[in-house]
């Protein structure tokens, strides 16, 4: 009985939300008295390798070889189903990201084991039952699952949980599995970054634009207030809909559902579709010239105001506030 | 060209979630259930590609009779037949599995999903189909176009996008942008009526996961308003009070 975590690179360097999963599957391996195996799969140096001894790893298994640099989810789920038997690993811990997500499934199936996607805090272990608390109905609840297999997956979403450092010494082992040519069937022909800004689902700021926002043509003061702020920038779905801002902007039940420490809504109304995928965030501020939009029901902050007039001084005010600090 | 498009019925976008039974059910009372809304985006792709007689469509859901609205609505969009599997939608394992027994018996050059199911938001299903029809999967797409036996996919990524091409068949789940969802008109409405629908029985099979209670998200203390005159305020609230910036 063991945990085993899957450390997915970009590019070479974990994320912080690998750092959370990791700091995540050293938890649930203390709750066992057991230890920690971390695998990574791709091109990644022993530096930051070692960073997931850091955040609490005992062992490192470090995956190599051409063929495996760029994501491939049946050759990768293939490998971590093989490290996860030879470590007598009982629990797979994952980021709940857009590869962890193809990952869980097919991991599932392999191991004959429950899975629990969007987990947002740590199982608990009592009475012999193993239950863990997702996310449900686009954020508009949680659900409570109780795993009955010996074996479980669970995809821990980003921001969820704290890191912590533990410093722990690890050795890293060079590892393998033997892939299927079946295994290799998807071929990635290209990858087309969006843009070099932060991401949404990375983010721990986003500042987000709806239809308030007249046309695309205004986005230049969000993107600015983005910029200032360190954050990424979202868009309701008629805004993305319209074709003002792209498809993987649009945040809400039918988009992505983030969880930022800070997100700020501009000019969108708050339907119940839109909150859906926002509730979850830790701060919410809301800027709208209509003191009634529903928004402000579920907002921290919020500043009744025209928006072209507000957001500018806005700017101006975290700048001010960076200087100083 | 055979496309599989799997469907499921989910309380409808607008709905308040809300739960009985010391929060052990889903309080259905009073909900409209709906196709759900990226399965409508599988569909819809499903039948951009298949236009001109180049193929069929059918649509798969594992539910009980209450789901046959939601079944009618993706037939009177343009589905060619579609098929039911009497059983409640255990869990996504369970869903899945079930699916993949018709499929090893009824074979499909392409099987669709939706990238989520708006209730329990797995993204599981395609995954686990994959995994059992030991086909390629890819969970989340932005595109799809194909070429005699070859596929070109966008698969979304943190920040981007991978452009894959896979042989058929493989299994995908649809997210938005893939295709604009398709109303259905008169006479789609009217032939859904009498295209065909086969209910099948499920195939025993353990599952290991059990949704055994809900909670609902804390609410909000009231919100603190900043004039629109003192934007500053707000900046140092983030800082001092919220400790956010
Ligand atoms: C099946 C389904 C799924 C959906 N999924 C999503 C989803 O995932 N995400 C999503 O966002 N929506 C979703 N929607 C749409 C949702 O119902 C709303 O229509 C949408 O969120 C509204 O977007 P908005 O707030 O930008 O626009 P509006 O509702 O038009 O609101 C614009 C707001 O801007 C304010 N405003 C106007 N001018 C100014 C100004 N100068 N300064 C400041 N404020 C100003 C107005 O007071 C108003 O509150 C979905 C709908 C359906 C039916
Ligand atoms: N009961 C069901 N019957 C048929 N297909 C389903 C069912 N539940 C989920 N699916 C399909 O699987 C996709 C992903 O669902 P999930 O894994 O639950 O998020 C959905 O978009 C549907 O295409």
């Amino acid at each position: 009985m063991s945990v085993l975590i899957y450390a997915e690179n970009a590019d070479g360097k974990f994320k912080k939300s690998i750092f959370e999963a990791v700091s995540y599957a050293r938890a649930i391996a203390d709750q066992n008295n057991t230890h920690l195996t971390a695998v990574s799969i791709g091109d990644v140096k022993a530096d930051e390798l070692n960073l997931l001894a850091k955040y609490g790893a005992d062992k490192i298994l470090n995956v190599s070889n051409a063929q495996l640099k760029n994501f491939v989810n049946q050759a990768y789920a293939s490998i971590i189903a093989g490290a996860a038997k030879k470590e007598g690993a009982d629990t797979v811990v994952l980021s709940n990201s857009f590869s962890g997500r193809g990952l869980a499934p097919r991991l599932g199936v392999k191991l004959e084991a429950g899975i629990v996607d969007g987990a947002i805090a740590l199982p608990e272990q009592t009475n012999g039952k193993f239950t863990v608390k997702k996310t449900a109905f686009s954020g508009k609840a949680f659900a409570i699952v109780e795993l009955t297999s010996a074996n479980k997956v669970i995809a821990l979403v980003p921001n969820s949980y704290k890191i912590v450092e533990e410093n722990k010494p690890a050795q890293t082992e060079d590892f393998n599995v033997e892939t299927k040519a079946s295994d290799f069937k998807a071929m990635l022909k290209e990858i087309v970054r969006s843009t070099d800004k932060i991401s949404l689902t990375d983010a721990e700021i986003i500042v987000s634009g709806g239809r308030g926002l007249k046309g695309p043509e205004n986005w230049g003061m969000i993107e600015e207030l983005a910029e200032v702020l360190g954050a990424a920038t979202a868009c309701s779905k008629p805004v993305s809909d319209a074709g003002w801002r792209p498809h993987s902007e649009h945040v809400g039940q039918t988009g992505i559902a983030v969880s930022p420490n800070l997100y700020i809504a501009i000019g969108i109304s708050g339907a119940i579709q839109h909150l859906a995928g926002v509730s979850s965030s830790k701060v919410i501020v809301v800027i709208n010239k209509d003191a009634e939009a529903p928004f402000f029901k579920v907002a921290d902050y919020g500043i009744v105001g025209d928006a072209f007039e507000v957001v500018p001084k806005l700017i101006a005010a975290v700048k001010e506030y960076k200087a100083s600090a | 060209m055979k496309i599989l498009v799997c469907i499921s019925n989910v309380p409808d976008t607008t709905t308040k979630i809300t739960f009985t039974d010391n929060n052990t059910q889903f309080n259905t009372n009073g909900v409209q259930f709906i196709l759900n809304p990226y399965d409508e985006i599988a569909l819809a792709r499903a039948i951009e590609l298949t236009e001109g007689g180049k193929g069929t469509i059918t649509v798969i859901n594992v539910g009980e009779n209450n789901t046959e609205a939601t079944i009618r609505k993706a037939l009177a969009i343009g589905a060619d037949d579609a098929v039911r599997i009497n059983a409640k939608p255990h869990d996504a394992w369970f869903v899945a599995y079930q699916i993949a027994q018709y499929i090893k018996a009824n074979p499909f050059d392409l099987i669709l999903t939706g990238r989520e199911s708006i209730d329990y938001n797995g993204s599981k299903v395609a995954g686990i189909l994959g995994e059992l029809l030991d086909l390629p999967s890819i969970s989340i797409i932005k595109n799809i176009a194909i070429d005699g036996n070859t596929a070109t996919v966008e698969r979304e990524i943190e920040g981007g996008k991978e452009i894959l091409t896979i042989p058929l068949p493989f299994v995908a789940g649809t997210a938005e942008g893939v295709a604009e969802p398709k109303i259905p008109n008169m006479r789609g409405i009217m032939s859904a009526r009498t295209k065909p629908l086969t209910v099948i029985e499920p195939v025993e099979v353990k599952t290991f996961s059990e949704v055994i209670g809900y909670e609902t998200p804390a609410p909000r203390g009231q919100v603190k308003l900043v004039p629109a005159d003192k934007v500053a305020e707000l900046v140092e609230l983030l800082h001092t009070e919220a400790k956010i910036i």
